[in-house]
């Protein structure tokens, strides 16, 4: 098996789906940081299979977790100090999501209106369903499922 | 400070405040004809629409008050590219309150975000037209003398009809409602509202195809227009464009207390020899809608009497 290194300060982010590790990547504008990040691909899960990992060494506090949340909420985000994880971070579905997701709709007044923020609303927590704040069309994009 | 975005935004206790509200003007006109002296209501529509436009300019002429405004996007500074948040903000050193009608869904909203003064909205695209709503409870509420245990048919486009949607969304909220919904296979109510609201709720409803078929087991009959360009082919259009027309002899078919409302413009659904029929309401609908307005323009202003 392959052995990726372990860090020292930083964060996990695991049971990513497997094949989802660079959509997250991009999404979360990993490639914008300088710190140490490295990617893991199928690795072997008693969960799902198979799955990604990233591991990124950098403090957690500069993630947007509530774009993690709405991408996957299945996601564990651990947070390392000293070599250990010292906590894992349940991420739930954002109430809210802003200038994540652009609203679809031509009549909707986003797609005319100078610099609205897109935002999204969770207005069914079961089915996962968001709609946008202004005309209310729910977003049938994918949300890396 | 509130705005109207939505017929939901009002509690049913609201709801049920402002509609009393209304009926007391309707039966103490001159009490209230006085109430918003040197107030100033503010019409922005972006697009044209003759009957809510002149609905609350008469609203709130009614109540002492004036009235400025467009009555298009091009006669406004829209034309020039001004954003609706930039709008607003000049409109709320114009006037007290403002109803905005805009092609766009969610202009009101926007509007309401950075506005000083109360945004009523007047109908933004296919999304929410809160004061037709209110009219048509009004109206069932004075004329039913109820909002509960009604049977109530919608016929017609239940796919595209923002009116139909609200209305369905509204009294949903009261007991004892049923509803039929009258239309053609290709015009039946989105999912959303079969699944989230009727089934959600619990609410009893059939579909059926035939307006006779429905006549005779309702209380109240929404009628709205089939159009032509809704249909995939001529054919559909031609062989079932009579199946929701509302004459004569179909009324016959209905009980003697079944009102028969419609959001109105009317072309041809329902047949002028019905307008002498005491069940057609559909005029005396938009003597309500005016109360109405009424009622939600002192509520916004907070003026008591």
């Amino acid at each position: 098996m392959l052995n990726v290194g372990a860090i020292e300060e930083g964060f996990v982010l695991d049971h990513i789906k497997a094949g989802k590790a660079m959509t997250i990547y991009h999404d979360l504008k990993l490639d914008k940081l300088d710190c140490c990040v490295a990617i893991i691909k199928n690795a072997r899960s008693a969960k799902l299979g198979k799955k990604d990992i990233i591991k990124v060494e950098c403090p957690v506090d500069t993630m947007d977790l509530d774009i993690l949340g709405f991408i996957d909420h299945n996601i564990t985000v651990n947070v390392i100090s000293g070599g250990h994880i010292v906590e894992k971070k349940e991420l739930k579905l954002p109430k809210k999501i802003t200038n994540v997701i652009k609203c679809k709709n031509p009549r909707c007044i986003t797609s005319i209106e100078q610099e609205l923020d897109q935002v999204f609303v969770l207005t069914d927590p079961v089915k996962e369903v968001y709609r946008c704040m202004y005309c209310e069309e729910k977003y049938r994009g994918s949300r890396n499922k | 400070m509130r705005h109207l975005m939505s017929p939901l935004d009002l509690t049913v206790e609201e709801l049920d405040q402002l509609l009393d509200l209304a009926n007391d003007i309707e039966r103490n006109p001159e009490k209230y004809a006085h109430t918003c002296d040197g107030k100033r209501l503010a019409t922005l529509f972006y697009e044209p629409s003759t009957r809510t436009r002149l609905s609350f300019e008469a609203a709130m002429m009614n109540l002492g008050g004036k009235v400025l405004g467009f009555s298009s996007a091009a006669s406004s500074s829209a034309a020039k590219g001004e954003s609706v948040s930039d709008t607003i903000r000049m409109v709320s050193c114009y006037a007290d309150i403002c109803a905005m009608r805009h092609p766009k869904e969610g202009a009101p909203l926007v509007a309401s975000m950075v506005s000083r003064i109360p945004v009523i909205n007047a109908g933004d695209g296919g999304h929410q037209h809160p004061t037709q709503t209110l009219t048509d409870l009004l109206t069932i509420r004075s004329l039913k003398g109820r909002l509960n245990n009604l049977t109530i048919g919608l016929c017609g486009d239940l796919k595209f009809g923002r009116t139909v949607h609200s209305l369905i969304e509204a009294l949903v909220r009261y007991t004892g409602i049923r509803f039929i919904l009258i239309s053609p296979e290709e015009l039946r109510v989105p999912d959303y509202i079969r699944e989230d609201v009727l089934r959600a709720k619990n609410v009893p409803f059939e579909e059926v195809i035939r307006l006779e078929d429905a006549l005779p087991k309702l209380d109240l009959l929404y009628m709205t227009r089939v159009q032509k360009e809704r249909f995939f082919n001529e054919d559909d259009y031609v062989r079932m464009k009579d199946f929701y027309i509302l004459d004569k002899a179909k009324m016959e078919l209905a009980g003697p207390d079944m009102l028969v409302l419609h959001p109105l413009p009317r072309v041809n659904e329902i047949s002028v020899e019905v307008d002498n029929d005491p069940r057609a309401a559909y005029f005396k609908q938009v003597q309500y809608g005016v109360y109405v307005r009424m009622a939600l323009i002192l509520t916004l202003l907070e003026v008591t009497v």
